[in-house]
């Protein structure tokens, strides 16, 4: 609760993301939340102490990346001595960018490495200390289709015949109830069906379609058990077939409301720009705009490494060492918004919804996060017309390269 | 009583503004001499306080030490609501200026005991030592702020109920429900406004015509609580065109022929800002008589110079305000109308500065002709 003698800040000279609506207001914040500012003004008789002059520029809330492996040379499945440090230096690196809140995410790994590291990627505030606020880890597989691996490793894939005992000897239902914001499964491995409305409820985490082969009945299925998400949409799943469209066809659902959130990713690369206005424009409502980005992002072009793999990073491709398959991107959230408005040629309101407001709907947070409502957390783009992030705030106060210092991977 | 006709309620509210800024600026308000200004809320009042935000972010007014008393407020309506007028005020004004919080008085619709907070609300108004200038509306039964036809003229703040026909016509910012309108309210009385030492009243619209006809043409009436103006010292109404709508010509002709009368015969810079005169320069009274036309025949010749089309004013003048008093590149002839001077000295004082004036200053800035209403010089321009 903010406290009635603690400085508020007023953003002024700006057009506001509220309501759906880019509206010329004023944005008032105190103690790290947004506020309003009429109680603060009628009771307690203040006016803002500082004001920021936004120039004109756009304010919007700070972008939510729910799917991100590594960056800075730091990988969270990769790195597991060093998972601490790689947390901290990818939370402010990626603040710093304008993503002010992120899922980290694991690729499919044996159970040692979860336990090893989940607890380090546990939901965390952000903050000037602390970087990009951690929401959660993202555990994607190893419960996924060996068809659908992509650059993860199929020694690591698994079954889940035994039901959520399996769950929990992989990852510890305890580290999932605590630490984990979603996890990504394939609906047709066997025994994953049926766990997935107990996984929801012995842990609370959300549930992701995704690296799977799942007929569009499959895909139903976990829907209707609670899998409200799909994993990088068109990556790493059955292609769109006119009888058979697979997850993707869970977009074109009759009742919207059994249509699923859904990660795009839009590097161009991963997803054809058309494909991606065709998804949008099935289900504008759903769609989560994430990076899939990988420890190469934001390094020059070379060799590294992304979990147990090895990749090459030329022009802003990342392959699978010595093969076409892509290993991830190393995009930003800034680049994939304003790329899905060359894309889709949708307005900046949708672009800006999909970077902030729809991934804290799929999980759930959007009374604090991904919003500019009185309660929310101070976490606060100031953009350009072109949606270039000009200003960082997180949790009221300013990023900036003077007081965020972080460090690559050496 | 002034009466200030102008061509659409754009221009009304431009005068209204602009004449609030210059009274704050004349009155130079220190922290011990404040200014006490008393507000509306209402749709007419938005664009004043447009306006009014609008200088204050040019720098051309300060509301540091302006204190400000609103009019009304709904009886039990939460203050958080969107429709209640803290609310309104916040939104449109309050958070746009540099009104200190602590100077601005509000009356407390859900205060345990109404006739207790009716009182502070009285005993705090003269605390400031009154209001100074109390802007206001009409309703279209010609009440002044809640005072519904039957009030006491000599009424103070109370709670009154709303009546039938200001319910409905408040249904609009409720949804269009009239079930969601509260019926009660506090608001300051009759008495209060009366007491105040400036009244302007901003009135727009053909709806509101009737009451403003019953205001000004006919008696002091319990049921047309405006009509109390009358009898105030220093009243003043803007309206436009189509609030005229009802009054008699005659009503009309004489109060825009005022306003030219004072740009032609008497001289801008002869004329205070509430209205008196004081003395006439430049004016030489031997020099031979020359009636002043019908002010209809003449609004293409005499007006020739000053005819701007007053809704370009806005854009056009902002920065040229102080400087058109100086201005005399207005061509009319003064020495036409000495012989006028007698006439001119009969008149009320307070009637004669009704035209503030079509000042140079506006007739330089837009050429563009008026659309043949009565009397351009009343209507064009910037009067300031």
């Amino acid at each position: 609760m903010p406290r009635i003698s603690s400085p508020i800040t007023q953003f002024f000279n700006c057009r506001i993301l509220k309501n759906h609506q880019l509206v010329e207001d004023y944005l008032y914040v105190q103690d790290g939340k947004i506020i309003d500012p009429e109680k603060m003004f009628w009771d307690a008789k203040r006016k803002p102490d500082i004001r920021i002059d936004c120039k004109g520029g756009i304010v919007s809330p700070g972008y939510i990346d729910v799917q991100i492996n590594g960056a800075y040379g730091y990988d969270f499945s990769n790195d597991t001595d060093i998972i601490e440090e790689a947390a901290s230096n990818i939370s402010k690196g990626l603040l710093l960018q304008g993503c002010t809140a992120y899922c980290p995410t694991t690729v499919s790994s044996r159970p040692e490495v979860y336990h090893r590291v989940l607890k380090h990627l546990g939901p965390r505030d952000g903050s000037i200390q602390n970087g990009a606020a951690i929401l959660g880890a993202h555990v994607e597989g190893p419960f996924i289709s060996p068809q659908k691996k992509g650059a993860h490793e199929l020694e690591t894939l698994r079954t889940a015949k035994n039901g959520i005992a399996d769950f929990d000897e992989c990852y510890g239902l305890d580290n999932l109830r605590r630490y984990v914001s979603y996890m990504t499964v394939a609906p047709e491995v066997e025994g994953v069906l049926d766990s997935i409305p107990k996984l929801i409820e012995a842990t609370g985490i959300n549930i992701s379609s995704g690296h799977s082969n799942a007929t569009t009945a499959q895909s139903s299925q976990a829907l209707k058990r609670g899998a409200n998400m799909i994993t990088h949409l068109f990556n790493a799943m059955h292609a769109f077939h006119q009888r058979d469209p697979g997850i993707i066809g869970l977009l074109g659902s009759s009742e919207s409301e059994t249509r699923p959130f859904y990660g795009i990713i839009c590097d161009g690369i991963h997803v054809h720009p058309h494909s991606v206005m065709i998804a949008y424009y099935a289900h504008p409502k759903g769609a989560c705009l994430v990076t899939d980005a990988m420890s190469a992002q934001c390094l020059p072009d070379g060799y590294y490494k992304l979990g147990e793999m090895d990749v090459d990073v030329t022009s802003g491709h990342v392959y699978i060492k010595g093969t076409n398959t892509i290993a991830g991107s190393i995009i930003t959230m800034a680049e994939c918004v304003r790329n899905f408005i060359k894309f889709t040629g949708a307005s900046k309101v949708e672009a800006l919804e999909n970077a902030t407001l729809h991934p804290a709907q799929m999980l759930g947070i959007e009374h604090k996060k991904g919003n500019l409502i009185h309660g929310a957390d101070a976490d606060i783009l100031i953009l350009d017309d072109n949606l270039h992030v000009q200003r960082v705030f997180v949790a009221g106060i300013e990023a900036t390269k003077e007081n965020i210092k972080f460090s690559e991977k050496v | 009583m002034r009466l200030i006709i102008r061509e659409d309620p754009k221009a009304v509210a431009y005068y209204t503004a602009n004449y609030v800024r210059q009274r704050i600026n004349e009155f130079k308000p220190t922290r011990n001499r404040p200014f006490v200004l008393g507000l509306p809320t209402g749709s007419t009042p938005v664009e004043v306080y447009w306006h009014l935000v609008d200088f204050y972010k040019r720098g051309e007014v300060s509301f540091r030490n302006v204190i400000t008393f609103s009019m009304d407020e709904y009886v039990g309506l939460p203050r958080s609501h969107p429709e209640s007028y803290c609310s309104f005020m916040h939104r449109h004004l309050y958070d746009h200026i540099n009104l200190r919080p602590e100077n601005i008085h509000m009356l407390d619709g859900n205060a345990e005991d109404l006739a207790a907070e009716c009182q502070r609300y009285e005993e705090k108004i003269k605390e400031v030592g009154g209001i100074e200038l109390f802007l206001g509306g009409i309703g279209p039964d010609g009440h002044i702020a809640f005072n519904e036809p039957g009030s006491s003229l000599e009424s103070v703040t109370r709670v009154k109920t709303l009546a039938y026909e200001t319910v409905l016509a408040n249904a609009r910012f409720f949804g269009g429900d009239v079930n969601k309108v509260p019926k009660l309210a506090l608001t300051v009385g009759v008495g209060t406004v009366r007491a105040a030492r400036e009244v302007l009243l901003i009135i727009t619209g053909a709806h509101k015509a009737v009451a403003l006809a019953k205001c000004i043409e006919e008696g002091v009436n319990h049921m047309w609580t405006v009509s109390v103006i009358q009898l105030h010292p220093s009243a003043m109404v803007v309206c436009d065109e189509d609030a005229t709508l009802e009054l008699h010509v005659k009503t009309v002709r004489y109060f825009k022929s005022i306003e030219q009368v004072q740009e032609q015969l008497i001289g801008r810079q002869n004329i205070s800002l509430k209205g008196s005169i004081s003395k006439l320069v430049g004016y030489d009274p031997d020099q031979a008589y020359r009636p002043i036309a019908d002010p209809s025949a003449n609004e293409k010749s005499a007006l020739d110079t000053d005819s701007s089309d007053v809704s370009h004013q806005d854009e056009s003048d902002q920065g040229s305000i102080t400087d058109s008093a100086d201005d005399d590149q207005y061509s009319v002839d003064q020495s036409e109308d000495d012989g006028e001077s007698d006439n001119v000295q009969e008149m009320d004082r307070n009637t004669l500065s009704a035209t503030e004036l079509t000042a140079s200053g506006s007739s330089e800035a837009n050429g563009t002709r008026t659309n043949g209403s009565l009397v351009p010089a009343a209507v064009t321009g910037n009067p300031f």
